[in-house]
């Protein structure tokens, strides 16, 4: 069952090193200065990069991830512009891709024609926001089929139970939710989520990457004790943002991702 | 009707007709909602089922519709409209005297009695027109509830009565500026803040929307609608209407009254959405008539969206039909062909708002003209003998100023002898 996110965990495990999972939105700021900011986070060193597909109605995401998404939609973005803009530059990427979206975009082109298309893009595994399993059966044979990995969501509301079947069920990674509520960068590291990922790791040997709320190379270390990698999304978002007028983007989003991968040097401008 | 009976009686419709394990209604409904919230819904789930089957529950609630909300509300035959109409007798449910203005008290009463009984300290409610609001807001009030509410800013302006009323009762209102800033992004940032803080946190949804349970719940509390208005229109004519007209913006109100009726194959049951200007996407909110099946906000429905998948902007003069989806149920209703759905245009809701204030002297709420306007169309072709049922669901005093700026209830000399009907007509 090798995949390409597979192969990223076993050489981060192999290398015992952390892994960088990093977030941005297709489009955002527009389609060719997001298939630059693709480039620039492979070279920088992302393990993984989740590209975001825009959604009219993002209501897992915070403020910054939502703005982003109004910039992509006004630049008309979609979610077949989302797996052309992968397709794009897929050849180049040694990073594995990761499509988040919410489900409604999904179920409007239809699970096959997703799957038949995001395969052909080279997309490597799939997370959708609010398809919880219990909802997701069907979608999940589907990308399966296609050779797609589906990742499943945990959260410290998340029954034992419920982690189990997402083990079973999901492939490449689990995606661990560091706190309640929406998407966005917090100066501290939740409490709890050291045992949300003990609880993970009792009863599978996938990867977990630990996302919401990290913004910073200590949140990457303090995540690298129990887990596999971290996420960083609204931070990056907000440097998208913030330099999204400005000809050094690509440059600051590439240096942004290095200082997160440890480069003391390439500290991001403030 | 003592106490005793209501309560016997609420308990009589509550789980007749439950969607099924997983809460689909046919091909609609579900469960849609981000990971962080499987387990809290399935906890709410599992507490209203307890709550449903627990009398002492159910008597507390019937107390409450008697003696706050005023229950029940009278049932009216529209004598000099009906004239007007020139076919049948139409019979208007008062959901309007129900207190706080609207039938939205029901469900907010009921839910909010769940919230203290799952030891929740705070509410949090989304609303559109301000009806579900304001009730939520007396709710809490009563209760001893912190509350607070997500309003599009739009929606705020259009129906700033209602934003007054909210604070009075001690509500937080917090306006929400994202999207078209009205009901659809007032949800969204209404479930941003359950899911942030989901331990001590009630969400109060208005409408028969979102994951499984809350179509089912809202519609059971709701439900006490059209139990009232089946045995007052049997005692007051001897027959069951011909048809059981309401508004559906996401369908509590049509839902609560249909449910008298719905095992009554002979009684039409019609849902009037809003048309709002033209039915050209961004105008209006008549899903059924160019929606498709999607998934927002938790259920899956029908909903106005474009080819990729993303939410179309709506309008209607009325905020509480302004919504992008339609309740699964009625979804479920209409392919099973119980139910019927059709519109009106902002000018024909607006024009019937003025009829029935003349002629009957009561002002209703926008989305309720809503189904005044069609009933009018379906008056037009009846026997004399016919009667027909409208849930008027609220009150207008929070449309006078929108009913103003269209050119109605103005002083006829001032608006230079035109009365605002005929310059609109």
């Amino acid at each position: 069952m090798s995949s390409r996110i597979a192969d990223r965990f076993a050489d981060l495990r192999a290398a015992g090193r952390t892994g960088l999972v990093t977030y941005v939105t297709a489009g955002d700021p527009d389609r060719e200065r997001s298939g630059a900011i693709l480039r620039a986070l492979d070279r920088a060193g992302a393990d993984v990069i989740e590209v975001g597909v825009p959604f009219s109605d993002p209501l897992a995401d915070g403020p910054v991830i939502q703005r982003a998404s109004e910039r992509a939609l006004a630049s008309g973005t979609t979610l077949t512009g989302t797996l052309d803009l992968i397709e794009s530059v897929r050849a180049e990427l040694r990073a594995a891709v990761v499509v988040f979206t919410y489900a409604n975009p999904v179920l409007r082109l239809g699970p096959d024609r997703f799957a038949a298309r995001a395969a052909a893009a080279g997309v490597d595994g799939v997370l959708m926001l609010d398809l919880p399993i219990e909802e997701g059966d069907g979608f999940r044979r589907t990308v399966v089929d296609a050779g797609i990995d589906p990742i499943f969501l945990l959260s410290p509301t998340t029954s034992d139970d419920r982690i189990r079947r997402a083990a079973d069920l999901g492939r490449g990674f689990l995606y661990g939710i560091s706190r309640l509520g929406v998407t966005g960068a917090r100066a501290e590291m939740a409490a709890g989520v050291r045992g949300l990922v003990e609880r993970i790791r009792a009863v599978t040997a996938l990867p977990v990457a630990i996302g919401f709320g990290l913004s910073s190379p200590e949140h990457l270390r303090e995540v690298g004790r129990y887990a596999d990698a971290g996420v960083v999304g609204s931070a990056l978002v907000d440097t998208i943002a913030r330099r999204a007028d400005s000809s050094g983007l690509v440059t600051a989003v590439e240096g942004y991702v290095a200082w997160l991968k440890g480069d003391a040097d390439l500290a991001p401008a403030p | 009707m003592t106490t005793t009976d209501t309560t016997a009686a609420v308990g009589a419709v509550f789980g007749q007709r439950d969607p099924d394990a997983r809460g689909y209604f046919g091909a609609y409904g579900g469960r849609f909602v981000p990971e962080t919230l499987v387990a809290p819904v399935a906890e709410l789930e599992e507490a209203y089922l307890a709550a449903r089957a627990d009398s002492a529950f159910r008597q507390e609630l019937v107390i409450l519709l008697d003696r706050v909300v005023g229950r029940p509300t009278p049932m009216y035959e529209a004598g000099r409209w009906s004239e007007q109409l020139g076919g049948a007798r139409v019979f208007l449910k008062r959901e309007d005297l129900a207190h706080t203005g609207a039938h939205k008290i029901n469900n907010a009463l009921g839910q909010a009695l769940l919230a203290v009984r799952m030891g929740k300290r705070r509410v949090v409610a989304e609303t559109g027109a301000g009806q579900h609001g304001v009730a939520t807001a007396t709710a809490c009030a009563l209760l001893g509830l912190a509350c607070e509410v997500y309003m599009g800013a739009e929606d705020m302006a259009r129906q700033a009565l209602n934003v007054v009323r909210m604070r009075l009762l001690g509500a937080k209102v917090t306006g929400v500026d994202a999207g078209r800033r009205t009901l659809k992004d007032a949800i969204n940032e209404a479930m941003r803040d359950w899911v942030t803080n989901v331990y001590d946190t009630y969400y109060l949804l208005g409408s028969v929307l979102g994951p499984h349970p809350y179509p089912l719940m809202v519609r059971e509390f709701q439900s006490v609608i059209g139990r009232e208005a089946r045995r007052q229109i049997l005692d007051l004519t001897g027959q069951l209407p011909a048809a059981v007209v309401a508004c559906v913006g996401g369908g509590s109100n049509a839902l609560g009254i249909f449910d008298g009726f719905v095992d009554d194959a002979q009684v039409r049951l019609i849902g009037v959405e809003a048309g709002g200007e033209a039915l050209v996407s961004g105008r209006h909110a008549a899903r059924f008539a160019t929606g498709a099946v999607g998934v927002l906000q938790g259920t899956r429905s029908i909903i106005l969206q474009d080819l990729h998948g993303n939410i179309e902007p709506t309008h209607s003069v009325s905020a509480g039909l302004d919504y992008a989806a339609v309740g699964p149920e009625h979804a479920w209703l209409r392919d099973l062909g119980r139910a019927e759905y059709t519109w009106v245009s902002d000018d024909q809701a607006l024009q019937a708002f003025q009829r029935v204030a003349r002629l009957e002297g009561i002002i209703p709420a926008l989305e309720s003209a809503h189904a005044l306007a069609h009933v009018e169309t379906v008056a037009a072709g009846c026997d004399p003998r016919a009667v027909l049922l409208v849930n008027l669901s609220g009150r207008g005093d929070k449309d006078v100023e929108i009913a103003r700026d269209r050119g109605f209830g103005v002083d006829p000399a001032a608006a230079g002898g035109a009365s605002g009907s005929e310059s609109k007509a």
